[in-house]
């Protein structure tokens, strides 16, 4: 049986930056990375943005060349799924039904988009936005002279991919089941800005709108049915409702799970030697006042990645950084700092319609989180407001004129 | 062989092809001469891309925008001569620039 000193499953931005940070931190031990992916590590925030945009070609989204891995002897073993831990052996196995055995095992699946539960979800021509592969069948699509899109969720990546598809001359119906856009991550002025924005760039968004079914001729979608009977007509849909953590597995290991893979502040899971990291992985924030949240970010993998590599490097400190947070749609950049859940009063600084503003969020006065768009300034001052949970007076945070810090 | 000569944060000198297109960042990061490098991919949110520019280049360089200005403050060891990797993408005027990389945070 192939053993190796650290088995790393997932070869997303946490994967990846685990065996970097391992290799950084001196750690001389042997390491395999285990992936779903048939692709060396990339990074997946462009996927929604500059490389369907065709802006960035995929070479250029590599975290690392393709020899970085040779260099530094992490092996990849790309293409294969993990099916099954035994924690006792300390094994991994694999559809295959090859096993391989680990001495610490560092748990980076991410997860899978969510699928619509309705008739005609796996109808061709109906895509989610999470690797290469499914951009790329968009971008084939649209070479093919696809050109009427409807995106079924008005998270950041539709919004995201709404965007870029307006932007290269699509007709885009967006749709929200809630009544309003990015309901999950931030506050009405956010959400109402950017609703405004996307009608005003020619989306026809609609929030309240319910999918009846997707309706295709036999294979292929033809349009989307709304509950109340209008049929929108399309050449593709394209689906962001959010992911599945990738879990079960450690589920049936015998790891606590609830919302994500229960872990503490060094990363690691009920089970002995393995430990997550990621979108998978759920943790009792301080950012979120104690409440176990699972992050959906770059800078969480990359941050909770580094910690467990300094663990396993006999340098463990707890898992405390500050959560940011970027999107591109438009000519505008948003930033976020902190986590905007369970605040009780919101300050807008500036003129939402000026398109450069900030929404500050507070809880019992204390400023617990920031969105900036096209304000950097604040979300630099911000993240100093978040990390100290300062308070201030809201007259003074609504000044543009007053700096924040 | 056009080059960019790069320092890293222990002192290592590095001589790195420079091929025009992408940014300095990427010439860095793919090199895997430095820890903890563009954790954000050059999107001018993490900071962690921060160099010193030798001062004969700096009028070279496209001038910094506000976003870039103001990311700079992220970190502690900000100088005149600081610049984020990320926001400078590569041309043949740019052979023989020598960068530092300045210390993480």
């Amino acid at each position: 049986m192939t053993s190796y000193d650290v088995v790393i499953v997932g070869t997303g931005h946490g994967g990846a930056q685990a065996a970097i940070a391992l290799r950084e931190q001196g750690f001389e031990g042997s390491i395999a990375m285990v992936g779903r992916d048939r692709l060396p590590p990339y990074e997946r925030p462009p996927l929604s943005k500059e490389y369907l945009a065709g802006e960035k070609p995929f070479e250029r989204l590599l975290i690392r060349p393709e020899r970085y891995w040779v260099d530094k002897q992490v092996k990849l073993l790309l293409n294969l799924e993990v099916v099954a831990i035994e924690a006792d052996a300390r094994v991994v196995i694999l559809q295959s039904g090859q096993q391989i055995r680990y001495s610490n095992l560092i748990w980076s699946a991410g997860g899978r988009s969510r699928k619509l539960s309705c008739a005609g979800a796996d109808l061709a021509g109906v895509y989610a936005v999470r690797d290469k592969f499914d951009v790329d069948r968009i971008l084939a699509d649209l070479n093919a002279g696809a050109s009427r899109v409807v995106v079924i969720g008005g998270g950041y990546i539709g919004l995201e991919a709404a965007a870029v598809l307006t932007k290269l001359g699509c007709k885009v119906i967006l749709l929200e089941a809630l009544d309003r856009v990015l309901a999950r991550v931030a506050g009405e002025t956010l959400s109402r800005f950017f609703e405004d924005e996307h009608r005003k760039h020619g989306v026809d968004l609609r929030t309240n709108a319910s999918v009846e079914r997707l309706e295709g001729d036999g294979s292929r979608i033809v349009g989307v049915r709304l509950k109340g009977g209008e049929l929108l007509p399309c050449d593709m849909a394209i689906v962001g409702i959010g992911i599945s953590p990738s879990v079960e597995v450690l589920a049936d290991a015998g790891s606590a799970v609830s919302n994500g893979v229960e872990v503490d502040r060094y990363c690691r899971t009920s089970l002995p030697h393995v430990y997550a990291i990621g979108d998978c992985a759920a943790y009792a924030n301080s950012f979120a006042n104690g409440a176990i949240v699972r992050l959906e970010s770059v800078q969480n993998a990359a941050g909770m990645a580094t910690t467990v590599a300094k663990v396993l490097c006999g340098k463990g400190e707890p898992y405390t950084a500050t959560p940011w947070f970027w999107s591109s749609q438009y000519d505008l950049k948003l930033q976020t700092v902190g986590l905007s859940i369970g605040h009780d009063a919101a300050v807008i600084r500036g003129v939402p319609a000026s398109r450069c503003f900030s929404v500050i969020y507070l809880k019992n006065g204390r400023i617990i989180a920031l969105d900036s768009v096209n304000a950097s300034k604040d979300y630099v001052q911000g993240r100093k407001l978040v990390e100290t949970r300062a308070e201030i007076p809201a007259e003074i945070l609504a000044d543009k004129e007053l700096p924040l810090w | 062989m056009a080059v960019v000569i790069v320092t890293t944060r222990v002192g290592e000198e590095h001589h790195l092809e420079l091929r025009p297109g992408p940014s300095l960042m990427e010439l860095i990061r793919d090199a895997a001469i430095t820890e903890s490098f563009a954790i954000c991919g050059g999107n001018c949110s993490c900071a962690t891309c921060h160099v010193y520019i030798e001062p004969a280049f700096s009028e070279m360089l496209p001038e910094m925008s506000e976003e870039e200005y103001e990311l700079l403050d992220f970190s502690n060891h900000r100088e005149e001569t600081s610049r984020l990797a990320c926001q400078i993408p590569l041309t043949v005027e740019l052979a023989g620039l020598s960068v530092r990389i300045a210390d993480a945070s």
